[in-house]
């Protein structure tokens, strides 16, 4: 069998499997070894991807696996991988399994929750493997849905309005998409040769540039409403504060992702001419998610919505270095998505943890839990300073490449558009210090924070594998972004050949 | 003409065969051995249903006035397999007390409306189509009736039995003009005759506003949600399904076989009509709390989207309608089985009454569940499938605005299949509906519909099996 089949067939059975099972703790050890199993075999991939290209093979995607399924709309079932979809589906197995261990104690309807989980990973998973249109957008809706389930059950404060909220948005937004991938379908091929589904196929021709007109902003905004662009992103601060941890972790961490994965995989490489016209408009829009994200989370009190504001801006972040549209912006906003799905995962990791212990998410009734926990603590630092850019953590890597990238561009526009967007590292800094002080340091506000035990054997599990990850980046970047860099290249070609110039504002 | 001819209308002779032994064996039965009747009248379908599946010559009849291709052949068995899933469900509730009397009717007068839709979709003229709608519509309104003793269900007759007849009269108008105007009610010389003179188009209004009706497409739906709560469950996911399917089928087939050179005239008014429909469908279905009058609205923004594919006029359009009509009626009786059984044991039909389901009848709700995201068209269930293909049939005419409206609507009718999902799994109740377990032949309607739900995406075949025999505008 197809190892990429795998991905999407493991979750399944997995969830089978819980369905089997009879209690709570059958139910997560299954969950673990399922998807400790995808985990081991992510790093397989990781290791096969490598060698196959160590060994000189340049296909523009590797284990391909091609089935018909709707011969008459030339609909197949077709998978492949490049570097960038590794790396991925290498950030989703990590995640996913961190999220099976910080929900280790989940006990009202366990087997549901995990169920439900496990298909919003499988979701992800069918996702980044597809490279058919129709088969990529059935996993991107199977990926949403199981959503409403998990807030509206296992969620907190007002989490029936935020799971509403998130999934009609969402839904709204694959309104959007449905319509640009049906145009993109119609214009697949030149008149009379036979439309296809398939990415690489209709990337070898050009759509008209009318058609790309119309085509792109749908795409751009349907698959941006997941990457929380502005002024759609009003869905995740409420949703990821409502949301149970582990799908916090699993949203922030890799699913709002598949936005900004969608946004050049689809967006962009099949539309560079309108990409190449339209970006200010979404440039503009971006630059505001970046700085409007972080000057939101600088003014939240809750542990979860500052951490759903900086989210704002980090996948703000990534779409904005999609739209810079050069190699290294895009190496970066790749590098971006990994390194923010980790930390974010992490963040939302540590805030379940110490809410479970101290029933509150306000910074202001909290503080001195450096003295009683230390060891969440010394993570929580971490993975601030991960998030606000220190050298040898994976931040700073994925944001430097980004700015890099694009301050290659030299007009005005783009260097305005830059320098703000940078100065949003600062205020990412105040926000991160901030509640570092507040929660960490000082005296401890509540006696009963004076008996709180530090993290468990499965919450040590959850964390450490998401700091390792976080390190590894941070300090050996090189083969990732190489990774990227070769898969990078059919892209950076296509927009190459675009016969439209930005249009720039200044 | 030799006496084999005849048997290129078996599906009508099988039909009319089964409803007159049923008769008879009624009379020959005991009042209290009338109960099995249902496994003699069930098993007579079944029969039914797979004959249809043998294959047999298609051909012509009385003059060009019968007509049986592979196509239509297809559109019967697709309801066949909606009617055998309802006489399935139907057993719990047909078996009560209150309808031990009147069992075999139930099953007489649901042939024979049957019967009627049978000759309308094989009609080779006005004449015909005209014979078999209107033998398909007075069965329906007795069964509307079928509990006559309730206020509501006989309500339901008498509403259905008028707005048919009004609507019968603005059809045969309009295809008065058709005949005026050509001087011919035969599809094959109309079809060379029609223009967009205006008599003609208004021939075509009328035409598309009666069967707009039996489609319950708005502006024309105001019979709908009475009825639809009045008649007994299983009868008004008859209505729901097979009534609204095969009308829908007809549509389809007059408008691609009678008026294709005029297809610019009927796209507009369908394209209006389907932004309508959608619209206010699910506009009203948002603050529904009676469960039959929720499925009753959502119904009607799902007729919606089948103009979607009608209107396309091309074969990729005719395909998806039929497709999605299959897809539609094995989640729609999925949702209605679901509400049926229900109300068979408790009485409760509120959306309220069903808070904390899954707590109790996890079974029911996961059907439920299954049956809800299929209508709202979420993958990996079939509805995802059969909404896609509507959309990509309207697409490929170019009607993208249409498309981007019809998934916004899509987005809209997510919201309150939603609410029954919240409903079933979140809100708490004090009062939850009791744990049961319904008799063996419901639960047997009940897993086919999963099952349909379940494997029809999945199966492309079955997509490509209804491609090879639909056809784009004659």
């Amino acid at each position: 069998m197809n190892i990429l089949t795998l991905f999407v067939i493991i979750p399944v059975v997995t969830a089978f499997a819980i369905g089997f099972s009879k209690n709570m703790k059958q139910t997560r050890v299954v969950a673990a070894v399922g998807m400790g199993l995808q985990l081991l075999l992510s790093a397989y991939l990781v290791y096969a991807y490598l060698t196959e290209r160590a060994a000189g093979n340049v296909a523009e995607m590797l284990f391909m696996y091609d089935a018909l399924w709707f011969e008459s709309l030339n609909i197949h079932y077709l998978v492949g991988v490049d570097g960038i979809s590794v790396a991925m589906i290498g950030l989703t197995s990590i995640v996913v399994f961190a999220g099976i261990f910080a929900s280790w104690e989940v006990e009202y309807l366990s087997r549901e929750f995990f169920i439900s989980l496990i298909l919003l990973a499988t979701g992800v998973y069918g996702f980044f493997i597809s490279l058919d249109l129709f088969t990529m957008f059935l996993f991107y809706e199977v990926a949403v849905i199981p959503m409403y389930l998990l807030i509206g059950i296992w969620g907190s404060g007002p989490k029936e309005y935020s799971a509403m909220k998130l999934t009609l948005m969402l839904m709204g937004g694959s309104a959007l998409l449905m319509v640009g991938l049906l145009g993109i379908y119609f214009y697949s091929a030149p008149d009379g040769a036979p439309l296809t589904w398939n990415l690489l196929e209709i990337s070898k021709n050009t759509i008209p540039v009318e058609m790309q007109r119309f085509l792109f902003p749908f795409t751009f905004i349907g698959f941006g409403i997941l990457g929380a662009l502005f002024p759609f992103h009003t869905w995740s601060p409420d949703g990821h504060a409502s949301a149970p941890t582990a799908v916090s972790m699993l949203h922030a961490g890799v699913l709002m992702k598949l936005g900004g994965y969608g946004a050049f995989r689809v967006a962009i490489f099949l539309m560079p001419d309108a990409a190449q016209e339209q970006a200010w408009i979404f440039l503009l829009l971006t630059a505001t998610s970046v700085l409007y994200g972080a000057f939101g989370a600088i003014f939240q009190k809750d542990l979860k919505y500052i951490n759903a504001y900086s989210s704002v801006s980090h996948c703000g972040l990534v779409l904005f270095a999609i739209l810079m549209m050069n190699q290294t912006a895009l190496n970066g906003a790749i590098i971006q998505m990994i390194s923010h799905g980790l930390m974010t995962a992490l963040f939302f990791a540590l805030i379940g943890m110490i809410y479970g212990r101290t029933h509150t998410r306000m910074i202001n009734e909290m503080g001195g839990l450096m003295k009683v926990m230390p060891f969440l603590s010394v993570v929580y630092v971490i993975a601030g300073l991960a998030s606000l850019g220190l050298p040898g953590l994976s931040g700073f890597v994925a944001e430097m490449t980004i700015f890099v990238g694009a301050f290659q561009h030299t007009d005005a526009f783009h260097r305005t558009l830059t320098i703000a967007a940078t100065a949003s590292i600062v205020v990412t800094a105040v926000y991160i210090l901030r509640v570092v002080g507040a929660l960490l340091l000082g005296p401890i506000k509540n006696d009963h924070f004076n008996h709180l035990k530090d993290a468990r054997w499965f919450e040590r599990i959850s964390t450490v594998t998401l700091v390792v990850a976080i390190a590894a980046i941070g300090m050996a970047p090189l083969w990732l972004s190489n990774m990227i860099n070769v898969s990078l290249q059919p892209i950076v070609t296509k927009l190459s050949t675009a016969t439209s110039t930005f249009v720039s504002l200044f | 003409m030799n006496i084999y001819d005849f048997l290129i209308m078996r599906h009508e002779l099988v039909l009319v065969i089964s409803a007159l032994s049923l008769l008879i064996i009624d009379l020959a039965l005991k009042p209290e051995s009338k109960r099995h009747i249902i496994p003699i009248a069930v098993v007579l379908f079944a029969l039914n249903a797979i004959i249809g599946y043998l294959p047999t010559p298609a051909g012509i009849l009385f003059g060009g006035m019968y007509q049986s291709t592979p196509l239509v052949i297809m559109m019967k068995n697709v309801l066949n397999t909606g009617v055998l899933i309802i006489l399935l469900q139907s057993y719990g509730w047909l078996t009560k007390e209150e309808n031990k009397e009147k069992i075999a009717e139930f099953f007489i007068l649901m042939f024979t409306t049957l019967i009627g839709m049978y000759f309308m979709l094989s009609a080779g003229d006005f004449l015909m189509f005209y014979l078999g709608l209107e033998t398909a519509s007075i069965p329906l309104a007795a069964l509307a009736a079928y509990q006559h003793h309730r206020t509501k269900s006989a309500e339901a007759g008498i509403k259905f039995i008028l707005s048919s007849a009004f609507s019968s009269g603005i059809l045969l108008f309009g295809l008065s003009f058709i005949y005026g105007t050509t001087g011919s009610i035969m599809f094959s010389d109309v079809v060379f005759n029609i223009s967009d003179a205006p008599l003609q188009v208004l021939a075509i209004i009328f035409f598309i506003s009666g069967m707009a009706f039996k489609i319950s497409l708005v502006p024309f739906h105001l019979w709908t949600a009475d009825v639809y709560e009045g008649a007994p469950t299983n009868i008004t996911s008859y209505f729901s399904v097979i009534s609204k399917g095969a009308a829908s089928f007809m549509l389809m087939l007059i408008l691609f076989k009678v008026f294709s050179p005029v297809i610019h005239v009927w796209q507009d008014i369908l394209y209006a009509l389907s932004v309508a429909t959608m619209v206010v469908g699910n506009l009203f279905a948002l603050r529904q709390k009676n469960m039959k009058r929720f499925l009753a609205f959502s119904s009607i923004a799902q007729a919606g989207f089948i103009l979607l594919g009608i209107m396309v006029g091309s074969q990729l359009g005719m395909t998806s309608v039929i497709y999605f009509i299959l897809v539609y009626i094995f989640s729609n009786l999925g949702a209605f089985g679901v509400v049926s059984v229900i109300e068979n044991r408790t009485g409760k039909l509120s959306m309220d009454d069903y808070n904390g389901l899954y707590h109790t009848n996890p079974k029911l709700t996961l059907l439920m569940m299954l049956a809800v995201f299929s209508l709202a068209g979420i993958p990996p269930v079939a509805g995802f499938f059969g909404k896609f293909f509507l959309f990509t049939a309207a697409a490929s005419a170019g009607l993208y605005w249409l498309v981007f409206i019809a998934v916004l609507n899509a987005t809209i009718s997510l919201y309150y299949y939603l609410l029954v999902v919240k409903a079933m799994f979140i809100n708490k109740n004090e009062t939850p509906i009791e744990p049961f377990k319904s008799d063996m032949v419901t639960r047997a309607g009940l897993l086919l519909s999963a099952a349909g739900i379940f494997i029809l995406g999945f199966w492309s075949q079955v997509y490509e099996w209804i491609n090879n025999l639909s056809v784009g505008i004659f």
